[in-house]
Protein backbone atom coordinates (compact mmCIF):
# COMPACT_ATOMS: atom_id res chain seq x y z
CA UNK A 1 0.00 0.00 0.00
CA UNK A 2 2.99 2.20 0.89
CA UNK A 3 4.29 1.51 -2.49
CA UNK A 4 0.98 2.66 -4.37
CA UNK A 5 0.67 5.21 -2.50
CA UNK A 6 4.90 6.21 -3.64
CA UNK A 7 3.69 5.57 -7.31
CA UNK A 8 0.66 7.71 -7.18
CA UNK A 9 2.50 10.82 -5.54
CA UNK A 10 5.01 10.44 -8.19
CA UNK A 11 2.83 10.10 -11.36
CA UNK A 12 0.39 12.78 -9.99
CA UNK A 13 3.55 15.56 -9.56
CA UNK A 14 4.52 14.64 -13.12
CA UNK A 15 1.31 15.39 -14.31
CA UNK A 16 1.66 18.82 -12.51
CA UNK A 17 5.23 19.28 -12.92
CA UNK A 18 5.09 18.75 -16.87
CA UNK A 19 2.09 21.13 -18.74
CA UNK A 20 -0.20 18.43 -19.28
CA UNK A 21 -2.27 18.79 -16.29
CA UNK A 22 -2.40 22.38 -16.83
CA UNK A 23 -3.35 22.29 -20.58
CA UNK A 24 -5.89 19.30 -19.70
CA UNK A 25 -7.68 21.27 -16.90
CA UNK A 26 -7.41 25.08 -18.91
CA UNK A 27 -9.44 23.29 -21.87
CA UNK A 28 -11.89 21.56 -19.97
CA UNK A 29 -12.76 24.38 -17.75
CA UNK A 30 -13.34 26.43 -20.67
CA UNK A 31 -15.05 24.15 -22.43
CA UNK A 32 -17.20 23.28 -19.21
CA UNK A 33 -17.85 26.66 -18.74
CA UNK A 34 -18.79 27.27 -22.70
CA UNK A 35 -21.32 24.14 -22.23
CA UNK A 36 -22.37 25.50 -19.15
CA UNK A 37 -23.58 28.86 -20.64
CA UNK A 38 -24.72 27.47 -23.50
CA UNK A 39 -26.90 25.20 -21.57
CA UNK A 40 -28.17 27.56 -19.29
CA UNK A 41 -29.42 30.27 -21.99
CA UNK A 42 -31.14 27.55 -24.51
CA UNK A 43 -33.13 26.30 -20.76
CA UNK A 44 -33.77 29.99 -19.89
CA UNK A 45 -34.99 30.70 -23.66
CA UNK A 46 -37.64 27.93 -23.85
CA UNK A 47 -38.79 28.13 -20.23
CA UNK A 48 -39.47 32.29 -21.26
CA UNK A 49 -41.14 31.21 -24.23
CA UNK A 50 -43.41 28.72 -22.49
CA UNK A 51 -44.26 31.25 -19.78
CA UNK A 52 -45.09 33.21 -22.41
CA UNK A 53 -47.24 30.84 -24.09
CA UNK A 54 -48.94 30.06 -21.00
CA UNK A 55 -49.75 33.42 -20.65
CA UNK A 56 -51.29 34.23 -23.97
CA UNK A 57 -53.77 31.49 -22.97
CA UNK A 58 -54.76 33.44 -19.66
CA UNK A 59 -52.90 30.52 -17.66
CA UNK A 60 -49.99 30.90 -14.97
CA UNK A 61 -46.29 29.74 -16.06
CA UNK A 62 -46.14 25.93 -16.34
CA UNK A 63 -43.93 24.38 -14.08
CA UNK A 64 -40.35 23.95 -15.34
CA UNK A 65 -37.38 22.46 -13.16
CA UNK A 66 -34.86 24.73 -15.09
CA UNK A 67 -31.68 23.58 -12.41
CA UNK A 68 -33.13 19.98 -13.27
CA UNK A 69 -32.87 20.29 -16.36
CA UNK A 70 -29.48 22.60 -16.78
CA UNK A 71 -27.82 20.00 -14.78
CA UNK A 72 -28.82 16.75 -16.69
CA UNK A 73 -27.96 18.39 -19.86
CA UNK A 74 -25.12 20.33 -18.39
CA UNK A 75 -22.82 16.57 -17.02
CA UNK A 76 -24.30 14.38 -19.77
CA UNK A 77 -22.46 16.79 -21.77
CA UNK A 78 -19.14 16.24 -19.46
CA UNK A 79 -19.61 12.60 -20.58
CA UNK A 80 -18.25 13.84 -24.30
CA UNK A 81 -15.44 16.12 -23.48
CA UNK A 82 -14.28 13.23 -20.87
CA UNK A 83 -14.20 11.00 -23.81
CA UNK A 84 -11.58 13.38 -25.42
CA UNK A 85 -9.89 14.54 -22.15
CA UNK A 86 -8.92 11.16 -21.09
CA UNK A 87 -6.92 9.52 -23.56
CA UNK A 88 -4.39 12.67 -23.09
CA UNK A 89 -3.46 11.65 -19.56
CA UNK A 90 -3.49 7.96 -20.20
CA UNK A 91 -1.34 7.73 -23.00
CA UNK A 92 1.67 8.10 -21.40
CA UNK A 93 1.15 6.08 -18.70
CA UNK A 94 3.13 3.20 -19.92
CA UNK A 95 4.66 4.15 -23.29
CA UNK A 96 6.22 6.86 -21.70
CA UNK A 97 8.40 4.51 -19.52
CA UNK A 98 9.34 2.06 -21.98
CA UNK A 99 10.12 4.72 -23.76
CA UNK A 100 12.61 6.13 -21.32
CA UNK A 101 13.74 3.18 -19.73
CA UNK A 102 12.41 3.84 -16.20
CA UNK A 103 9.73 0.52 -16.70
CA UNK A 104 13.15 -1.09 -15.74
CA UNK A 105 13.33 0.75 -12.37
CA UNK A 106 9.83 -0.11 -11.72
CA UNK A 107 9.62 -3.64 -12.74
CA UNK A 108 13.36 -4.44 -10.81
CA UNK A 109 12.46 -2.80 -7.60
CA UNK A 110 10.92 -4.84 -4.63
CA UNK A 111 7.35 -3.89 -5.86
CA UNK A 112 4.71 -6.42 -7.28
CA UNK A 113 3.55 -5.66 -10.53
CA UNK A 114 0.19 -5.10 -9.24
CA UNK A 115 1.63 -2.37 -7.04
CA UNK A 116 2.71 -0.41 -10.47
CA UNK A 117 -0.50 -1.17 -12.38
CA UNK A 118 -3.14 0.02 -9.37
CA UNK A 119 -0.12 2.98 -8.17
CA UNK A 120 -0.82 4.07 -12.30
CA UNK A 121 -4.45 3.54 -12.15
CA UNK A 122 -5.12 5.53 -9.10
CA UNK A 123 -3.40 8.60 -9.85
CA UNK A 124 -5.14 8.39 -13.08
CA UNK A 125 -8.22 8.22 -11.68
CA UNK A 126 -7.67 10.76 -8.76
CA UNK A 127 -6.74 13.38 -11.28
CA UNK A 128 -10.10 13.31 -13.17
CA UNK A 129 -11.84 13.09 -9.81
CA UNK A 130 -9.96 16.85 -9.28
CA UNK A 131 -11.35 16.97 -12.93
CA UNK A 132 -14.79 16.49 -12.06
CA UNK A 133 -14.81 18.60 -8.83
CA UNK A 134 -13.76 21.53 -11.30
CA UNK A 135 -17.62 21.37 -12.41
CA UNK A 136 -18.36 22.07 -9.20
CA UNK A 137 -18.00 25.73 -10.04
CA UNK A 138 -20.91 26.20 -12.50
CA UNK A 139 -23.13 23.88 -10.51
CA UNK A 140 -22.56 26.22 -7.77
CA UNK A 141 -24.18 28.85 -9.76
CA UNK A 142 -27.57 26.43 -9.87
CA UNK A 143 -27.45 25.98 -5.89
CA UNK A 144 -26.85 29.80 -5.49
CA UNK A 145 -29.66 30.77 -7.66
CA UNK A 146 -32.15 28.00 -7.69
CA UNK A 147 -33.14 24.73 -5.88
CA UNK A 148 -31.95 21.98 -7.77
CA UNK A 149 -32.74 18.00 -6.45
CA UNK A 150 -29.39 17.04 -5.61
CA UNK A 151 -30.25 12.83 -5.87
CA UNK A 152 -29.82 13.29 -9.63
CA UNK A 153 -26.94 15.45 -9.65
CA UNK A 154 -25.20 12.90 -7.23
CA UNK A 155 -26.25 9.69 -9.39
CA UNK A 156 -24.75 11.55 -12.30
CA UNK A 157 -21.74 12.48 -10.71
CA UNK A 158 -21.34 8.79 -9.30
CA UNK A 159 -21.72 7.77 -13.21
CA UNK A 160 -19.48 10.21 -14.45
CA UNK A 161 -17.03 8.64 -12.14
CA UNK A 162 -17.19 5.31 -13.19
CA UNK A 163 -17.58 5.85 -16.73
CA UNK A 164 -13.97 7.58 -16.14
CA UNK A 165 -12.95 4.79 -14.20
CA UNK A 166 -13.46 2.60 -16.74
CA UNK A 167 -11.78 4.65 -19.49
CA UNK A 168 -8.70 4.77 -17.75
CA UNK A 169 -8.21 1.19 -17.36
CA UNK A 170 -8.78 0.81 -21.19
CA UNK A 171 -6.58 3.58 -22.24
CA UNK A 172 -3.57 2.61 -19.48
CA UNK A 173 -3.77 -1.20 -20.77
CA UNK A 174 -3.72 0.39 -24.71
CA UNK A 175 -0.42 2.35 -23.11
CA UNK A 176 0.99 -0.42 -22.05
CA UNK A 177 1.03 -2.43 -25.61
CA UNK A 178 3.57 0.62 -27.58
CA UNK A 179 6.37 2.81 -26.57
CA UNK A 180 4.75 5.34 -28.62
CA UNK A 181 2.33 7.93 -26.88
CA UNK A 182 0.85 8.99 -29.89
CA UNK A 183 -0.28 5.47 -30.90
CA UNK A 184 -1.44 4.96 -27.50
CA UNK A 185 -3.72 8.62 -27.84
CA UNK A 186 -5.38 8.26 -31.39
CA UNK A 187 -5.35 3.66 -30.53
CA UNK A 188 -7.73 4.93 -27.20
CA UNK A 189 -9.10 7.39 -28.34
CA UNK A 190 -10.46 5.08 -31.79
CA UNK A 191 -11.56 2.50 -29.18
CA UNK A 192 -13.17 5.62 -27.31
CA UNK A 193 -14.84 6.99 -30.10
CA UNK A 194 -16.08 3.20 -31.36
CA UNK A 195 -17.50 2.13 -27.58
CA UNK A 196 -19.54 5.43 -28.06
CA UNK A 197 -20.81 4.36 -31.52
CA UNK A 198 -21.88 1.60 -31.08
CA UNK A 199 -25.40 1.89 -30.55
CA UNK A 200 -25.25 3.74 -33.58
CA UNK A 201 -24.38 0.41 -35.26
CA UNK A 202 -26.94 -1.07 -32.81
CA UNK A 203 -29.75 0.38 -34.75
CA UNK A 204 -28.90 -1.20 -38.08
CA UNK A 205 -27.94 -4.75 -36.32
CA UNK A 206 -30.75 -7.28 -35.30
CA UNK A 207 -31.40 -9.67 -32.61
CA UNK A 208 -28.73 -10.71 -30.48
CA UNK A 209 -26.26 -8.64 -32.43
CA UNK A 210 -28.38 -5.80 -31.63
CA UNK A 211 -28.54 -6.41 -27.82
CA UNK A 212 -24.84 -6.94 -27.85
CA UNK A 213 -23.90 -3.47 -29.20
CA UNK A 214 -26.35 -1.86 -27.18
CA UNK A 215 -25.16 -3.30 -24.16
CA UNK A 216 -21.67 -2.38 -25.44
CA UNK A 217 -22.48 1.09 -26.01
CA UNK A 218 -20.61 3.26 -22.95
CA UNK A 219 -22.79 5.89 -22.99
CA UNK A 220 -26.04 4.54 -23.03
CA UNK A 221 -25.21 3.41 -19.24
CA UNK A 222 -24.75 6.97 -18.26
CA UNK A 223 -28.36 8.04 -19.64
CA UNK A 224 -29.70 6.37 -16.35
CA UNK A 225 -27.67 7.89 -13.98
CA UNK A 226 -28.47 11.37 -15.14
CA UNK A 227 -32.20 10.60 -14.55
CA UNK A 228 -31.39 9.90 -11.14
CA UNK A 229 -32.02 6.15 -11.34
CA UNK A 230 -29.49 3.97 -9.79
CA UNK A 231 -29.24 0.48 -11.37
CA UNK A 232 -26.96 -1.82 -10.63
CA UNK A 233 -26.47 -3.55 -14.06
CA UNK A 234 -25.09 0.30 -14.85
CA UNK A 235 -22.57 0.13 -12.08
CA UNK A 236 -21.38 -3.47 -12.81
CA UNK A 237 -20.78 -2.53 -16.69
CA UNK A 238 -18.35 0.32 -15.93
CA UNK A 239 -17.05 -1.88 -13.04
CA UNK A 240 -16.48 -5.01 -14.84
CA UNK A 241 -15.09 -2.94 -17.74
CA UNK A 242 -12.63 -1.21 -15.37
CA UNK A 243 -11.49 -4.73 -13.82
CA UNK A 244 -10.73 -5.87 -17.44
CA UNK A 245 -8.99 -2.90 -18.69
CA UNK A 246 -6.60 -3.49 -14.94
CA UNK A 247 -6.67 -6.93 -15.44
CA UNK A 248 -5.46 -6.99 -19.40
CA UNK A 249 -2.60 -4.33 -18.26
CA UNK A 250 -1.41 -6.65 -15.63
CA UNK A 251 -1.00 -9.12 -18.73
CA UNK A 252 0.53 -7.03 -20.81
CA UNK A 253 3.13 -5.89 -18.59
CA UNK A 254 3.63 -9.63 -17.24
CA UNK A 255 4.35 -10.28 -21.36
CA UNK A 256 6.49 -7.03 -21.35
CA UNK A 257 9.09 -8.85 -19.03
CA UNK A 258 9.48 -11.91 -21.81
CA UNK A 259 9.91 -9.92 -24.85
CA UNK A 260 12.26 -7.30 -22.80
CA UNK B 1 25.96 -20.58 -18.69
CA UNK B 2 26.71 -20.85 -15.21
CA UNK B 3 28.71 -19.03 -12.97
CA UNK B 4 29.18 -17.97 -8.97
CA UNK B 5 30.04 -14.55 -7.61
CA UNK B 6 31.37 -14.46 -4.34
CA UNK B 7 30.39 -12.14 -1.54
CA UNK B 8 32.57 -8.92 -1.65
CA UNK B 9 33.79 -9.92 -5.14
CA UNK B 10 34.06 -7.45 -8.49
CA UNK B 11 32.91 -9.67 -11.54
CA UNK B 12 33.13 -7.85 -14.62
CA UNK B 13 31.26 -8.95 -17.37
CA UNK B 14 33.32 -9.13 -20.79
CA UNK B 15 31.50 -9.56 -24.00
CA UNK B 16 31.07 -8.16 -28.11
CA UNK B 17 28.09 -6.02 -28.81
CA UNK B 18 24.81 -8.55 -28.61
CA UNK B 19 27.04 -11.18 -26.33
CA UNK B 20 24.20 -11.29 -23.78
CA UNK B 21 25.91 -9.52 -21.09
CA UNK B 22 22.44 -7.38 -20.42
CA UNK B 23 20.12 -10.29 -21.04
CA UNK B 24 22.07 -11.57 -18.39
CA UNK B 25 22.04 -8.66 -16.08
CA UNK B 26 18.29 -8.60 -16.89
CA UNK B 27 17.39 -12.09 -15.92
CA UNK B 28 19.78 -11.68 -12.72
CA UNK B 29 17.98 -8.16 -11.58
CA UNK B 30 14.73 -10.41 -12.40
CA UNK B 31 13.53 -7.72 -15.20
CA UNK B 32 13.38 -10.80 -17.62
CA UNK B 33 12.41 -14.05 -16.45
CA UNK B 34 15.21 -17.31 -17.18
CA UNK B 35 13.39 -19.68 -20.16
CA UNK B 36 16.17 -21.90 -18.28
CA UNK B 37 17.90 -21.94 -15.34
CA UNK B 38 17.78 -20.38 -12.17
CA UNK B 39 19.74 -17.56 -10.74
CA UNK B 40 20.04 -17.31 -6.62
CA UNK B 41 21.10 -14.41 -4.35
CA UNK B 42 21.44 -15.44 -0.71
CA UNK B 43 19.54 -18.51 -1.51
CA UNK B 44 16.50 -17.05 -2.70
CA UNK B 45 15.13 -18.03 -6.10
CA UNK B 46 14.79 -14.99 -8.53
CA UNK B 47 11.68 -16.83 -10.11
CA UNK B 48 10.17 -18.05 -6.94
CA UNK B 49 10.72 -15.18 -4.37
CA UNK B 50 11.48 -11.95 -6.88
CA UNK B 51 10.36 -9.14 -4.20
CA UNK B 52 13.16 -10.70 -1.30
CA UNK B 53 15.59 -10.98 -4.73
CA UNK B 54 15.14 -7.20 -5.77
CA UNK B 55 15.76 -6.12 -2.01
CA UNK B 56 19.08 -7.39 -2.32
CA UNK B 57 20.10 -5.99 -5.57
CA UNK B 58 20.85 -2.40 -6.83
CA UNK B 59 20.84 -2.09 -10.71
CA UNK B 60 21.56 0.49 -13.20
CA UNK B 61 20.26 -0.49 -16.34
CA UNK B 62 22.41 0.50 -19.67
CA UNK B 63 20.18 3.36 -19.63
CA UNK B 64 19.91 5.48 -16.27
CA UNK B 65 16.29 5.35 -15.28
CA UNK B 66 15.36 9.05 -14.63
CA UNK B 67 12.58 10.24 -14.44
CA UNK B 68 14.14 13.95 -15.89
CA UNK B 69 11.60 15.92 -15.13
CA UNK B 70 12.46 15.57 -11.29
CA UNK B 71 14.83 17.10 -9.21
CA UNK B 72 17.51 15.16 -8.21
CA UNK B 73 16.42 14.79 -5.06
CA UNK B 74 12.51 14.30 -5.52
CA UNK B 75 13.53 11.30 -7.66
CA UNK B 76 16.23 9.76 -5.25
CA UNK B 77 13.14 9.92 -2.75
CA UNK B 78 10.60 8.59 -4.75
CA UNK B 79 12.77 5.19 -5.91
CA UNK B 80 14.08 5.04 -1.84
CA UNK B 81 10.27 4.63 -0.87
CA UNK B 82 9.90 2.27 -3.41
CA UNK B 83 12.60 0.41 -2.81
CA UNK B 84 11.41 0.22 1.05
CA UNK B 85 13.50 2.91 2.77
CA UNK B 86 11.40 3.66 5.95
CA UNK B 87 9.97 7.24 5.82
CA UNK B 88 12.54 8.19 9.01
CA UNK B 89 15.91 6.80 7.27
CA UNK B 90 14.74 8.10 3.91
CA UNK B 91 16.34 11.71 3.90
CA UNK B 92 19.52 10.46 5.42
CA UNK B 93 19.58 7.90 2.93
CA UNK B 94 19.37 9.79 0.24
CA UNK B 95 21.99 12.38 1.61
CA UNK B 96 24.55 9.23 2.03
CA UNK B 97 23.99 8.34 -1.83
CA UNK B 98 24.50 11.56 -2.99
CA UNK B 99 27.46 12.23 -0.78
CA UNK B 100 28.65 9.13 -2.23
CA UNK B 101 28.35 9.74 -6.13
CA UNK B 102 29.57 13.39 -5.33
CA UNK B 103 26.25 15.01 -6.71
CA UNK B 104 25.25 17.27 -3.26
CA UNK B 105 25.79 20.16 -5.22
CA UNK B 106 23.10 19.27 -8.09
CA UNK B 107 19.87 18.05 -5.52
CA UNK B 108 17.76 21.21 -6.65
CA UNK B 109 18.36 20.55 -10.11
CA UNK B 110 16.20 19.17 -12.67
CA UNK B 111 17.77 15.57 -13.52
CA UNK B 112 17.01 16.96 -17.68
CA UNK B 113 19.26 19.82 -17.34
CA UNK B 114 22.03 17.78 -16.35
CA UNK B 115 25.30 16.73 -18.53
CA UNK B 116 25.22 12.83 -19.40
CA UNK B 117 28.01 12.37 -16.68
CA UNK B 118 25.85 13.50 -13.78
CA UNK B 119 22.90 11.57 -15.07
CA UNK B 120 24.57 8.28 -14.96
CA UNK B 121 25.80 9.35 -11.60
CA UNK B 122 22.11 10.05 -10.44
CA UNK B 123 21.97 6.74 -11.99
CA UNK B 124 24.52 5.06 -9.44
CA UNK B 125 23.16 6.93 -6.96
CA UNK B 126 20.03 5.20 -7.17
CA UNK B 127 21.25 1.87 -7.36
CA UNK B 128 23.21 1.73 -4.05
CA UNK B 129 19.71 3.28 -2.45
CA UNK B 130 19.09 0.83 0.50
CA UNK B 131 22.27 -0.49 0.49
CA UNK B 132 22.14 -3.03 -1.12
CA UNK B 133 24.39 -6.26 -0.85
CA UNK B 134 24.24 -6.70 -4.44
CA UNK B 135 25.45 -4.48 -7.36
CA UNK B 136 24.67 -5.05 -10.84
CA UNK B 137 25.87 -2.25 -12.95
CA UNK B 138 25.56 -2.37 -17.03
CA UNK B 139 28.07 -0.28 -18.64
CA UNK B 140 28.64 2.09 -15.59
CA UNK B 141 30.89 4.58 -17.17
CA UNK B 142 29.22 4.85 -19.97
CA UNK B 143 29.53 8.81 -21.12
CA UNK B 144 31.84 9.97 -18.45
CA UNK B 145 34.63 12.10 -19.08
CA UNK B 146 38.22 10.52 -17.94
CA UNK B 147 37.93 11.96 -14.60
CA UNK B 148 34.41 10.52 -13.87
CA UNK B 149 35.60 7.75 -15.28
CA UNK B 150 37.64 7.45 -12.77
CA UNK B 151 36.28 8.76 -10.16
CA UNK B 152 33.37 5.94 -10.89
CA UNK B 153 36.15 2.66 -11.14
CA UNK B 154 37.94 4.09 -7.68
CA UNK B 155 33.77 4.12 -6.10
CA UNK B 156 33.03 1.18 -7.40
CA UNK B 157 36.19 -0.81 -6.30
CA UNK B 158 35.59 1.21 -2.54
CA UNK B 159 32.14 -0.82 -2.57
CA UNK B 160 33.43 -4.09 -3.33
CA UNK B 161 34.03 -5.91 0.05
CA UNK B 162 30.56 -4.83 1.28
CA UNK B 163 29.09 -5.50 -1.74
CA UNK B 164 29.30 -7.95 -4.25
CA UNK B 165 29.37 -5.87 -7.62
CA UNK B 166 28.54 -7.27 -11.10
CA UNK B 167 29.73 -5.11 -13.70
CA UNK B 168 29.69 -5.46 -17.30
CA UNK B 169 31.55 -3.54 -19.94
CA UNK B 170 33.17 -3.73 -23.19
CA UNK B 171 35.64 -1.28 -22.00
CA UNK B 172 38.70 -3.33 -21.53
CA UNK B 173 40.86 -1.18 -19.20
CA UNK B 174 38.14 -0.86 -16.65
CA UNK B 175 38.01 -4.57 -16.55
CA UNK B 176 41.71 -4.89 -16.04
CA UNK B 177 41.78 -1.79 -13.08
CA UNK B 178 38.41 -2.36 -11.60
CA UNK B 179 37.52 -6.41 -11.66
CA UNK B 180 39.08 -9.12 -9.48
CA UNK B 181 37.57 -11.71 -12.13
CA UNK B 182 36.39 -11.47 -15.46
CA UNK B 183 34.00 -13.68 -17.71
CA UNK B 184 33.95 -13.36 -21.08
CA UNK B 185 30.29 -14.33 -22.98
CA UNK B 186 30.20 -14.43 -26.40
CA UNK B 187 26.58 -15.64 -27.97
CA UNK B 188 25.15 -16.10 -24.66
CA UNK B 189 28.28 -18.67 -23.46
CA UNK B 190 30.74 -18.42 -21.35
CA UNK B 191 34.16 -18.57 -23.13
CA UNK B 192 36.50 -17.77 -20.20
CA UNK B 193 36.03 -16.75 -16.70
CA UNK B 194 39.49 -15.77 -14.55
CA UNK B 195 41.59 -12.89 -13.20
CA UNK B 196 42.45 -10.48 -15.53
CA UNK B 197 46.23 -11.15 -14.78
CA UNK B 198 45.34 -14.97 -15.48
CA UNK B 199 43.74 -14.71 -18.39
CA UNK B 200 46.56 -12.21 -19.94
CA UNK B 201 48.86 -14.97 -19.19
CA UNK B 202 47.00 -17.55 -20.27
CA UNK B 203 46.51 -16.10 -24.03
CA UNK B 204 50.55 -15.83 -24.10
CA UNK B 205 52.86 -18.23 -25.61
CA UNK B 206 55.26 -15.64 -26.14
CA UNK B 207 56.52 -12.23 -24.90
CA UNK B 208 57.21 -9.48 -27.50
CA UNK B 209 60.03 -6.95 -27.22
CA UNK B 210 60.50 -3.73 -29.58
CA UNK B 211 64.25 -2.81 -30.01
CA UNK B 212 65.22 -0.19 -32.21
CA UNK B 213 68.93 -0.45 -32.92
CA UNK B 214 71.60 1.59 -35.26
CA UNK B 215 73.76 -0.87 -37.27
CA UNK B 216 73.90 -3.43 -40.01
CA UNK B 217 70.44 -5.37 -40.12
CA UNK B 218 71.04 -8.32 -40.92
CA UNK B 219 74.17 -8.97 -38.20
CA UNK B 220 71.92 -7.84 -36.11
CA UNK B 221 69.03 -10.07 -37.15
CA UNK B 222 71.24 -13.18 -36.90
CA UNK B 223 72.59 -12.03 -33.45
CA UNK B 224 69.09 -11.43 -32.09
CA UNK B 225 68.09 -14.96 -33.70
CA UNK B 226 71.35 -16.12 -31.31
CA UNK B 227 69.75 -15.31 -28.13
CA UNK B 228 68.41 -18.38 -25.90
CA UNK B 229 64.68 -18.68 -26.09
CA UNK B 230 64.18 -16.25 -29.10
CA UNK B 231 61.80 -17.80 -31.72
CA UNK B 232 61.05 -15.38 -33.75
CA UNK B 233 62.70 -12.13 -35.49
CA UNK B 234 61.01 -9.58 -37.79
CA UNK B 235 62.28 -6.02 -39.35
CA UNK B 236 59.90 -3.43 -38.61
CA UNK B 237 60.89 0.16 -40.19
CA UNK B 238 63.73 1.73 -40.80
CA UNK B 239 64.76 5.14 -40.37
CA UNK B 240 68.25 6.98 -41.05
CA UNK B 241 69.98 3.89 -40.48
CA UNK B 242 68.03 2.66 -37.41
CA UNK B 243 66.29 -0.50 -37.30
CA UNK B 244 63.08 -1.63 -35.28
CA UNK B 245 62.58 -5.15 -34.68
CA UNK B 246 60.47 -7.32 -33.23
CA UNK B 247 61.30 -10.20 -31.25
CA UNK B 248 59.18 -12.74 -29.81
CA UNK B 249 60.48 -15.16 -27.38
CA UNK B 250 60.05 -17.92 -24.79
CA UNK B 251 57.11 -16.49 -22.27
CA UNK B 252 58.83 -18.14 -19.04
CA UNK B 253 62.87 -16.20 -20.01
CA UNK B 254 63.00 -12.37 -19.73
CA UNK B 255 65.63 -12.30 -22.42
CA UNK B 256 65.77 -8.23 -22.08
CA UNK B 257 68.81 -7.47 -20.23
CA UNK B 258 70.73 -10.16 -22.45
CA UNK B 259 69.54 -8.80 -25.75
CA UNK B 260 70.54 -4.92 -24.34
CA UNK B 261 74.03 -7.14 -23.42
CA UNK B 262 74.26 -8.54 -27.18
CA UNK B 263 73.94 -5.09 -28.69
CA UNK B 264 76.11 -3.07 -26.89
CA UNK B 265 79.02 -5.38 -26.37
CA UNK B 266 78.69 -5.16 -30.94
CA UNK B 267 79.40 -1.82 -30.82
CA UNK B 268 75.63 -1.14 -32.32
CA UNK B 269 73.77 2.15 -31.19
CA UNK B 270 70.91 0.61 -28.45
CA UNK B 271 68.23 3.25 -28.96
CA UNK B 272 65.00 1.90 -27.41
CA UNK B 273 63.90 -1.63 -26.50
CA UNK B 274 60.98 -2.09 -24.65
CA UNK B 275 58.72 -5.26 -23.63
CA UNK B 276 55.17 -5.17 -24.95
CA UNK B 277 52.70 -6.81 -22.69
CA UNK B 278 49.81 -8.90 -25.07
CA UNK B 279 46.73 -6.76 -23.77
CA UNK B 280 43.30 -8.52 -22.74
CA UNK B 281 42.34 -6.84 -25.86
CA UNK B 282 43.60 -9.24 -27.83
CA UNK B 283 42.97 -12.19 -25.71
CA UNK B 284 39.53 -10.55 -25.85
CA UNK B 285 39.44 -10.86 -29.24
CA UNK B 286 41.37 -14.25 -29.53
CA UNK B 287 38.56 -15.72 -27.35
CA UNK B 288 35.19 -14.19 -28.89
CA UNK B 289 36.44 -14.01 -32.24
CA UNK B 290 38.26 -17.72 -32.10
CA UNK B 291 34.99 -20.09 -32.49
CA UNK B 292 32.74 -18.10 -34.36
CA UNK B 293 33.79 -15.67 -36.86
CA UNK B 294 30.32 -14.33 -37.48
CA UNK B 295 30.42 -12.84 -33.61
CA UNK B 296 31.19 -9.28 -35.87
CA UNK B 297 27.78 -9.15 -37.50
CA UNK B 298 25.66 -9.27 -34.21
CA UNK B 299 23.21 -6.44 -33.58
CA UNK B 300 24.35 -4.18 -30.65
CA UNK B 301 22.39 -4.52 -27.77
Amino acid sequence: MKNIIAIVQRELGTYFVSPVAYVVLTIFLFLSGIFFQTVLSSVLRDSMMQAMQGAQFGQGPPPIDVPGIVSRSFLGSMSVILLFMIPMITMALFSEEKKRGTIELLLTAPLTDAEVILGKFFAAASFFVILLATTWIPMAVLYIFGKPASGPILTAYLGLFLYSMSLVAVGMFISSLTENQIVAGVLSFGTFLLLWLVNVMANTAQGTSKAVLSYLSILDHLDDFMKGVLSTSNVIFYLSLTIVGVFLTYRSVDSLRWRG
Amino acid sequence: MSFNVEKGEILGFLGPNGAGKTTTMRIITGYMPASAGTVRIDGFDVGDNPIQCRKRIGYLPENPPLYTEMTVASYLRFVGKIKGVTSARLAAEVDRVMDKVNITDVRERIIARLSKGYKQRVGIAQALLNDPPVLILDEPTIGLDPKQIHEVRELIKELAGKHTVILSTHILPEVEQTCHRVIIIDHGKIVAVDTPQNLRTQGQGTSRIFVEVKGPSTEIVSALKALPGVVGVRTESETDGSFRFQVDSDVRQDIRSEMAKAIVTRGWGLQELHSSVMSLEDIFIKLTTAEDIHASDTDPS
